[in-house]
């Protein structure tokens, strides 16, 4: 009897502590995240160097020729996103960010969501932070749109009339049918799932998590999709950054 | 032109096997999946594979439907003096493509 007790306390210690997906993830899928040989995330990784050292758009010119060279510009930038624009006047996510440096910046077009090419940029951005602790803020002028976030999260929505909270604080480590739930941390965005045989964006994990509860998804561009992205950020500080990462 | 992440050691010593990894982006369409019009989406795979080391053939394989999206393949070479391993691959297109690595021996 107490040993069942003991694996009881284990398992509510183990559903507190915040832990990244790739601990939920099976052997398999982690080793394929854990050499960069094997993990597809890398093809999208390779486009977006190609892209931040290619010219484009009006001005004739690459993210390079500003930035410089990634590694050492972009390293940690990927740690504070999403984060309050103050010309904007709202936060916005690192996506956001890049496409707001295409179009203004380059005289580019902008890319469209979920396009290989944003997706690989925003992966090369992101990957120069592999193994830095999110610090996402939550003080300042974007507290308001953070406890917007956490009210999102924690209200029920769809016919199914699930609020995010109760899979991913509550139930987290259990079981969904085979799958188990994780805590739902966005530490290794954009990444390779291997249900979608690509690669994909956070927006596109919540647009799936909410016609899973048969809610209407916000629209690409909605702030809403921020403010959940931002309460989703800060819920997961400390956690290091995992991009590309690999999950089911 | 797909892309192609090829993975192998630059320097590698005699008769000493090393790994070559090679992931390439394609879709690897079944041919068994249908469209959202009902109409059946034309298979679409790499269906063979060749290495050669200065044209001598290393590996040969055949890639069938039941593989994912953007296949891994991984495989041990040992080689007696430096040159170029070289990896062809051919699509249902009939696209032909291929990738080089110059190996060195210390």
């Amino acid at each position: 009897m107490t040993w069942r007790i003991a694996l009881a306390a284990l398992l509510v210690m183990a559903a507190g502590e915040p832990h990244s997906g790739y601990q939920d993830a099976s052997p398999e899928t982690r080793a394929m995240q854990d050499d960069d040989a094997s993990n597809p995330g890398f093809l999208w990784v390779q486009q977006g160097e190609t892209l931040w050292n290619q010219r484009t758009g009006g001005d004739g010119r690459s993210c390079a020729d500003c930035h410089g060279a990634a590694p050492v510009a972009m390293r940690g930038v990927a740690t504070r996103y999403p984060l309050f624009d103050a010309r904007l006047g709202r936060p916005i996510t690192l996506t956001q960010r890049i496409e707001q440096c295409r179009v203004e910046r380059q005289g580019a077009s902008p890319l469209s969501p979920d396009s290989d090419a944003l997706l690989g940029l925003t992966a090369y951005v992101g990957l120069q932070s592999r193994g830095l602790p999110l610090q996402v803020a939550t003080d300042g002028p974007v507290r308001l749109y953070y406890e917007a976030g956490k009210a999102l999260f924690d209200a029920r929505e769809g016919q199914l009339n699930l609020a995010c909270a109760q899979c991913h604080d509550d139930l987290a480590g259990q079981r969904l049918a085979g799958a188990i739930i994780p805590q739902g941390h966005p530490n290794g965005y954009p990444e390779y799932r291997l249900e979608w045989q690509g690669m994909g964006s956070l927006e596109r994990r919540i647009r799936n998590c909410m016609v899973g509860v048969r809610a209407e998804p916000f629209a690409a561009d909605a702030l809403e999709l921020v403010e959940l992205e931002l309460y989703l950020g800060a819920r997961a500080n400390g956690l290091t950054i995992e991009t590309p990462a690999v999950r089911p | 032109m797909v892309r192609v992440l090829l993975n192998v050691p630059k320097r590698v010593k005699r008769d000493e096997p090393f790994d070559v990894k090679l992931l390439i982006s394609h879709p690897m369409e079944s041919g068994q999946r249908r469209d959202d019009m009902g109409q059946p989406i034309p298979r679409d795979i790499i269906n063979s594979f060749v290495c050669t080391f200065d044209d001598e053939e290393v590996l040969r394989a055949d890639l069938f439907p039941a593989i994912a999206a953007n296949p891994f393949l991984s495989f041990a070479v040992t080689v007696q003096a430096s040159g170029t391993l070289a990896m062809t691959f051919v699509d249902d297109h009939g696209t032909v493509q291929t990738e080089t690595a110059s190996i060195t021996v210390e």
